[in-house]
C-alpha cells in the first residue's frame, strides 16, 4: 500500500540520529533535524558533505545504518521508494526518453491507479502550470535543458506528494535561466503548499529560496536556521566560510559578556561584537563580511586607516583588498553612482565597521 | 586552397585529374572486398539457386535441366502415375524448425535478461571477468560442447544418475527428442543473447529506474514500462543473432535429436548426403533463406518505425 496522505501533521520529516557509512567512509554522523510541513528547506554543503545521501534516504534509495526517518509521523526506513508519498526532481531530470511529455507526467498517476479522465485533467493542468502544454506530445530529446527541468517538476508534483525532493535541479542550467527558475520554484512551493527539500552546493540559491537552511559539512549538521541567521550569525568558521565571503581575523578576546565580546584585532583596534554563546577569553576568530566594512567617506562605526592594495571592479560593486597595519582585509563597496569606483589603488582611506556586523566564532 | 580544389574536396562534379584519381583509387582499393563478397557470398548462393531449379540425376548429383520438382517436393508427393498428392511431412519439419528456433530465442531471452542485468550491476573489474566467462564456451569446439550435453543427458549420464540418487527409476535417458535438441540449442546460443542484451542494459541510465520507483512504479511496472522499452534494441539484436542461426541448426538435431526428429538444417544435409537429391536440398535451402529474409525485413521495418517515432 502506498502511504496515505497526512492529516495535517506539523512535521513533514523527522530525521533522528541517522548515520551512514560507505565502506570505511562515514558519510553521515548521527544527523538529526526536523522539517516543518509547507517549508522550503535547503540542505547546503560542499560535495561529499552527505546532503545527497540524506536526500536519497528521504526518497528511499538508501537506508540509514542506524537512526530513523519519519515522514509525516510515520517511520519509513523499511518502506520502499514506490510506496512513499515523496517525489524527486533528479539532477539529470531522468525523464523517460521513450515517452512523450504527457506520458512522463502521467506515469506516476497511472501507477497510483488514478482514473483516466482525472489523469488527463491533471496532466494538462501540470503542463500548463510549467508552461509546457503546447509541447505535450514531444519527447524529452526535443527539449532544451530549462524545458526538461520544468517537465521534471511537473512530473514530480503531479501525484501531489507530501514532500518534493530536489537534487541540485538548477546546476545544469545557465545563469539567466537559473535565476528565473529560482523564482518559479519559490512560487510553485508557495502555491502548492508542498514541503520542498532542496539540495544544493550553491549558497546563493540557498539564501534566495529557503525558509530554513541546514548547512552540512563532514557528514554533520553545522547549523540550521533562516537564511539571515545563517549569513549574519554563523555559529562556526565552516558556516561563515561556506556561506558568503568573509574576512577571518585572529583576535584576542579581552572582555566577555553573554552574547558579546570585546576583542583586540591584529591591527590594534578594540571592538565589541556579538559572539556565539559566551566566548572565553583568549584567542578567537572574528568574521567580518566584506560588505560590512565601509570605506572612505562612508566609513562609520569604529574607524581606522587602510591602504588599498588591490581592487576588482565588478560593475555593480567593487572588491577592494586593504592593508591595515600588515593585516589583509577584503571590503566591497556598492557603486551607487559612476563615481562610486573612484577610490584609486594605493590610496590610504578611512576604514570603518559597525560593531554589530562582525562576529566572534566558536573555535 | 583554390576554389576549384575546395569544390573538388567537397565532392563536387569537377572532372579534374585529381578527382578522377581519388575516385579510381576508391574503386581499385575496394576491389578485393567486392571480389570476396562476389566469390564467397553471391556466387555460392547463385549456384544453390541454380541447383534448386535443376533436375535430379539418376544416381545422385543433378543435370542442368530446368525443373521445379525440388520445390514441388516440399509440399507434394509424386505418385506412380505422376499425380500430385499433398504431403505435410516436410511442412512439419519447417514448422518444427520454426518452433524450436522460436523456443530457443524465447528461453535465451528469459535467461539472458536477468544475467545481463546482474552483470551490469557489478563493479567494473568483476563485470569484465563475467563478460569473459560468458564468451568462454566459444573457445571450445561446438561439437565437443554438444557431446558434453550427450554425456549429461544420455543413458548412464550425469543427470539420470543424479535423479537415481534422488530415488527415481534408474536408466532414464533424456536424449533423442526435441527437448534434448532444444537444450543444446539454448546452450549454444545463450552467449549470443547475453552479450547484446548486456550492452543495452549497461547503457541504460540507472536514474531512470530510480525515477520509475520514485513515481510509484514497482519492480514489475519498472521492468515492463522502462527497462524493456529502453533495452529493446539490444533484445531485438540478440533475438536475431539467436533465431537466424537456430533456423539452420544441424549439429544439435542430428546429435541430440537422434536424427529422427529432423529440422530444416538436417533435412538439407540429408539431401546432399545420404538422400542424394541435390535439387530438393537446394530448394529447401532457398526456402529457408527466403523465410529468414522475410523475418529480417520485418525486424528492420519495425526498427525503422521505432526510430521514426523517437
Amino acid at each position: 500500500m502506498i502511504q496515505p496522505h497526512s492529516t495535517g501533521a506539523q512535521k513533514a520529516i523527522e530525521v533522528k540520529s541517522v548515520s551512514k557509512s560507505f565502506g570505511t567512509y562515514q558519510a553521515l554522523k548521527s544527523v538529526s533535524f526536523d522539517i516543518g510541513s509547507n517549508e522550503f528547506f535547503t540542505m547546503l554543503g560542499p560535495s561529499g558533505c552527505g546532503k545527497t545521501t540524506l536526500l536519497r534516504m528521504l526518497a528511499g534509495f538508501e537506508s540509514p545504518d542506524t537512526g530513523s526517518i519519519l515522514l509525516t509521523g510515520q517511520e519509513v526506513v523499511a518502506i520502499p521508494p514506490h510506496r512513499r508519498r515523496v517525489n524527486t526532481v533528479f539532477q539529470s531530470y531522468a525523464l523517460f526518453p521513450h515517452m512523450t511529455l504527457e506520458q512522463n507526467v502521467a506515469y506516476g498517476l497511472e501507477n497510483l491507479g488514478w482514473e483516466k479522465g482525472r489523469i488527463r485533467t491533471r496532466v494538462g493542468e501540470m503542463l500548463e502550470r510549467v508552461h509546457m502544454a503546447p509541447m505535450a506530445k514531444r519527447r524529452p530529446a526535443q527539449l532544451s535543458g530549462g524545458q526538461r527541468q520544468r517537465v521534471a517538476l511537473a512530473r514530480a508534483l503531479a501525484p501531489e506528494p507530501e514532500v518534493l525532493l530536489l537534487d541540485e535541479p538548477l546546476s545544469a542550467l545557465d545563469l539567466k535561466l537559473r535565476q528565473a527558475m529560482r523564482d518559479e520554484l519559490r512560487t510553485l512551493q508557495r502555491d502548492t503548499g508542498i514541503t520542498f527539500v532542496f539540495v544544493t552546493h550553491d549558497q546563493e540559491e540557498a539564501l534566495d529560496m529557503s525558509d530554513r537552511i541546514a548547512v552540512l559539512g563532514g557528514g554533520e549538521v553545522q547549523q540550521i536556521g533562516t537564511p539571515t541567521e545563517i549569513y549574519e550569525e554563523p555559529v562556526n568558521r565552516f558556516v561563515a566560510d561556506f556561506v558568503g565571503e568573509t574576512n577571518f581575523l585572529d583576535v584576542e578576546v579581552v572582555e566577555t559578556a553573554p552574547g558579546q565580546a570585546t576583542v583586540r584585532t591584529p591591527f590594534g583596534v578594540a571592538l565589541t561584537v556579538p559572539a556565539t554563546g559566551t566566548a572565553s577569553r583568549g584567542r578567537a576568530t572574528l568574521s567580518v563580511r566584506p560588505e560590512k566594512i565601509n570605506l572612505g567617506d562612508q566609513a562609520q562605526g569604529t574607524v581606522f586607516e587602510g591602504r588599498i592594495i588591490n581592487k576588482n571592479y565588478m560593475g555593480g560593486y567593487t572588491h577592494y583588498t586593504l592593508d591595515v597595519a600588515g593585516t589583509e582585509l577584503r571590503a566591497s563597496r556598492r557603486n551607487a553612482s559612476r563615481e562610486g569606483d573612484a577610490i584609486p589603488l594605493g590610496a590610504t582611506v578611512p576604514v570603518g565597521f559597525v560593531a554589530g556586523s562582525a562576529r566572534v566564532l566558536a573555535a | 586552397m583554390t576554389e576549384s580544389a575546395l569544390h573538388a574536396a567537397a565532392g563536387g562534379t569537377d572532372r579534374s585529374p585529381r578527382v578522377r584519381f581519388w575516385r579510381d583509387l576508391s574503386f581499385w582499393g575496394l576491389l578485393p572486398s567486392w571480389l570476396l563478397m562476389g566469390l564467397a557470398l553471391i556466387l555460392p548462393i547463385a549456384i544453390i539457386a541454380a541447383v534448386s531449379l535443376a533436375t535430379r540425376g539418376a544416381h545422385g548429383g543433378f543435370t542442368w535441366d530446368f525443373n521445379l520438382a525440388g520445390y514441388r517436393q516440399i509440399l507434394f508427393n509424386e505418385g506412380w502415375t505422376g499425380e500430385l498428392e499433398f504431403t505435410p511431412q516436410y511442412l512439419l519439419i519447417v514448422a518444427r524448425t520454426f518452433a524450436l528456433a522460436g523456443a530457443t530465442t524465447l528461453i535465451c531471452l528469459v535467461f539472458a535478461v536477468p544475467v545481463a542485468y546482474f552483470i551490469s550491476r557489478q563493479p567494473p573489474g568483476r563485470k569484465a571477468a563475467l563478460v569473459y566467462l560468458v564468451t568462454l564456451p566459444f573457445w571450445v569446439s561446438m561439437i565437443l560442447r554438444v557431446y558434453a550435453w550427450m554425456i549429461i543427458l544420455g543413458k548412464d549420464g550425469t543427470l539420470p544418475r543424479f535423479l537415481e540418487t534422488l530415488g527415481l527409476p534408474a536408466g532414464m535417458s533424456f536424449m533423442f527428442n526435441d527437448g534434448a535438441t532444444l537444450t543444446a540449442m539454448v546452450y549454444t546460443a545463450m552467449p549470443l543473447m547475453v552479450l547484446p542484451v548486456f550492452a543495452s542494459i549497461e547503457k541504460l541510465d540507472g536514474t531512470l529506474i530510480e525515477a520509475s520507483h520514485d513515481l510509484y512504479g514497482n519492480r514489475w511496472v519498472t521492468l515492463r514500462r522502462v527497462i524493456l522499452p529502453l533495452t529493446a534494441p539490444g533484445l531485438v539484436a540478440g533475438a536475431i543473432l539467436v533465431f537466424v542461426p537456430a533456423l539452420g541448426a544441424v549439429l544439435e538435431p542430428s546429435l541430440m535429436g537422434g536424427g529422427k526428429q529432423m529440422m530444416m538444417g538436417t533435412l538439407i544435409q540429408l539431401q546432399f548426403g545420404g538422400g542424394r537429391n541435390w535439387p530438393f536440398g537446394a530448394a529447401i535451402a532457398m526456402t529457408l533463406m527466403a523465410l529468414v529474409l522475410v523475418f529480417l525485413l520485418v525486424m528492420a521495418l519495425r526498427a525503422a518505425r521505432r526510430e521514426d517515432v523517437r
